[in-house]
């Protein structure tokens, strides 16, 4: 691979991946059995740089901002790097985002560029906010001949011919915004720099290398941080490969393994599980004898690699298991979100090492990581090499809030110094989890500290960005809390959102508001809805400018409430 | 070909009988995550059927934003 430690930026070390590795492959784009697309870097790169000479003849410059909002697919990393190589700022945003998000997040990070999918596109045209759009630029991919564009660009294009100046950046500069979070009100830009992204490139690939021939498939969203790290910035600094799959349909999932010898992949718990129900099925469905067969095996296999995984073993014992999973397979990565110790086990006693991490955006992805040495399934994992993890204020069985220092923490969050303060506090990134370290450095999550909940498919959502579909419900006031975070429960399982009502004097909690609660619930995607409501018989404490006191709500509603009796399911 | 509202009797149908779920609590305004109780990746397998069954293809890419039957019904209908 690249060494990193000599690189200033990620541009500069793309393009050096560029030069170094012309025939190699390093993007296949597959959409369900059929390919796109197989580009070798010197493809990928004949194809960045006149979109960057575009770029830069439309007059886009260094420190500029771009947005991608796309899906999976090839032109996102070449749209990235030829950003990078005009010295611009990324801003990736979620495309499971509605337009309005969208727009919110756009008008926040200020960008110049937008880089669109079509169907994507026209959303944003459709809605109300889109009159207020200050993006110069729009480019949008795949637009049939006779698409009404709204004043963007055709992507394929947008290209001029010559030579694109080369935009050097330093360190310390800015290299992405990613929201972690704040579609609601107050958006959380965690501004990522060079920096941050080169030192968690060398502190992810000293564990997990990838090297030419290599290949990842890429399911999770490119502009999840976990995704944009090892399904594009690892595999390209070391000359490897991506997959992307246009499709997430479980066959086409299962197909790809084979089909293209994946050796890694990285995937929300929920797919995890959902992959441990599928295997577990086509286990039971077996004749009993080679059931009985296939148990001897795992146990075996299970004994050989107590204390770490050998794949040569396990790919021999479990031959047909391997096999449909291409026999390449040498780890899944899983995170975004708590895995339940038991999924984390099945796979590994198959031989197929699932490395279950923790991090969060503003630490840079990943702070620690399961390194199999040895599987402990119960944690997630020890701190990566140069993160520094303390646990502040602990308990006497030593929980604690989970505190991380290192080059990989995020610069600050984007125009707002508040935020940033009460997050870094004397160079320590205070992560609002709640953990302990073992005797052995293994980190255990024991809940959270902060009022948000973490969802089996890797979101975060804050209570407060969704209370706005909520305002004008007819009561007298109400309060959307995790209620992990009401009745702390020592556990980052069962977490679900509940709104807190307080009715007008009067009236009771009937059909027609359980109705307008249903109705107002729909308006949020499935993971972000309320799931329960908690009856509260006191006026809320409100600040002088009568904002509701959260904490202070929420520490009487847990001093004279229990959860098991005060939630109602919605 | 179909009307839109054939359509949508056929997927209020097929995804009633997917999911086991009465018909008649099924309305071409529901959220299908919502009525059905499925999850993102249920969501898949139901379009999976319904590219079957209406013999066309579905984009995942394509249906991002679309919860309502009524919705899916005329992204069906406009690939007919």
């Amino acid at each position: 691979m690249l060494d990193l430690h000599q690189y200033e930026s990620l541009g500069a070390a793309l393009r050096d991946a560029l030069e170094r590795w012309p025939d190699e492959v390093c993007l296949i784009e597959a959409d369900r059995d059929r390919e796109n697309c197989r580009l070798t870097y010197s493809d990928f790169k004949q194809m960045a740089l006149p979109l960057a000479r575009a770029l830069q003849d439309s007059g886009f410059r260094e420190g500029d901002r771009a947005a991608i909002i796309m899906t999976n697919q090839s032109k996102w990393l070449i749209s990235a790097y030829a950003i990078f190589h005009c010295g611009g700022e990324l801003v990736p945003l979620d495309y499971k985002l509605t337009a309005r998000e969208h727009l919110q997040l756009l008008a926040h990070s200020k960008a110049n560029v937008l880089v669109t999918e079509h169907h994507l596109w026209r959303a944003i045209v459709a809605s109300p906010g889109f009159k207020d759009l200050g993006v110069q630029t729009v480019l949008v991919t795949e637009a049939s001949t006779s698409a009404d564009l709204a004043g963007a660009k055709r992507w394929e294009e947008f290209k001029a011919e010559g030579e694109p100046r080369f935009v050097p950046r330093r360190r310390q500069d800015p290299a992405c915004i990613v929201y972690s979070s704040g579609t609601g009100g107050r958006p959380k830009g965690c501004v990522l720099t060079h920096e941050n992204y080169l030192e968690q490139c060398i502190s992810l690939t000293s564990l997990y290398p990838f090297w030419p021939g290599v290949r990842y498939l890429s399911i999770l969203p490119t502009n999840h941080a976990i995704d944009f790290m090892v399904g594009f910035i690892g595999p390209f600094t070391c000359g490897a490969a991506v997959v992307h799959l246009r499709t997430l349909r479980p066959e086409y999932v299962r197909d790809a393994f084979p089909r293209y010898k994946i050796a890694y992949m990285s995937l929300v718990p929920m797919v995890l599980k959902n992959l441990e129900k599928g295997l577990g099925t086509r286990f039971a469905e077996l004749p009993a004898h080679r059931r009985w067969l296939l148990d001897r095996l795992i146990a075996l296999n299970k004994r050989l690699t107590g204390k770490r995984p050998k794949l040569k073993i396990s790919r021999a014992l479990l031959k047909q298991v391997h096999q449909a999973f291409g026999g390449e397979l040498r780890a899944l990565f899983v995170g975004g979100a708590f895995t339940e110790p038991a999924t984390l086990q099945f796979f590994y006693d198959l031989g197929i090492p699932v490395a279950n991490g923790y991090g969060l955006t503003e630490a840079g992805t990943a702070v620690t990581l399961n390194d199999f040495n040895p599987f402990r399934p119960d944690t997630v994992g020890r701190p990566l090499p140069g993160m520094e993890v303390r646990i502040a204020d602990p308990s006497d069985e030593g929980i604690g809030e989970v505190a991380v220092r290192s080059k990989t923490v995020m610069s600050h969050y984007l125009d707002d110094p508040e935020m940033t303060a009460e997050a870094i506090v004397d160079g320590w990134l205070m992560t609002g989890d709640l953990g302990r370290i073992d005797p052995t450095g293994h980190l255990q999550l024991f809940g959270r500290k902060k009022n948000m909940i973490v969802t089996e498919g890797g979101k975060n959502i804050y209570p407060e960005d969704i209370e706005t579909v909520f305002e004008g419900l007819p009561v007298k006031e109400f309060c959307v809390f995790a209620a992990n975070y009401l009745w702390p429960a020592s556990s980052v399982t069962g977490e679900m959102l509940v709104i807190v009502l307080r009715l007008e004097p009067g009236h009771e909690f009937d059909d027609a508001l359980r109705c307008e609660l249903a109705e107002r619930n729909r308006r949020l995607p499935d993971f972000k809805r309320v799931r329960g409501y908690v009856i509260w018989d006191r006026d809320f404490p409100r600040t002088a400018s009568l904002k509701i006191k959260r904490i202070e709500l929420a520490e009487q509603i847990r001093a004279s409430t229990e959860r098991a009796t005060a939630v109602a399911a919605l | 070909m179909p009307t839109l509202d054939q359509t949508t009797d056929e997927i209020l149908k097929l995804a009633a009988t997917h999911f086991k779920v009465a018909r008649e609590k099924l309305a071409p305004g529901d959220d299908f995550f919502e009525k059905l109780k499925i999850d993102s990746l249920q969501a898949l397998e139901l379009l999976t059927r319904l590219e079957n069954h209406f013999r066309v293809e579905l984009p995942d890419y394509e249906m991002q934003g679309v919860t309502s039957f009524r919705a899916l019904a005329e992204r069906i209908q406009s690939r007919l």
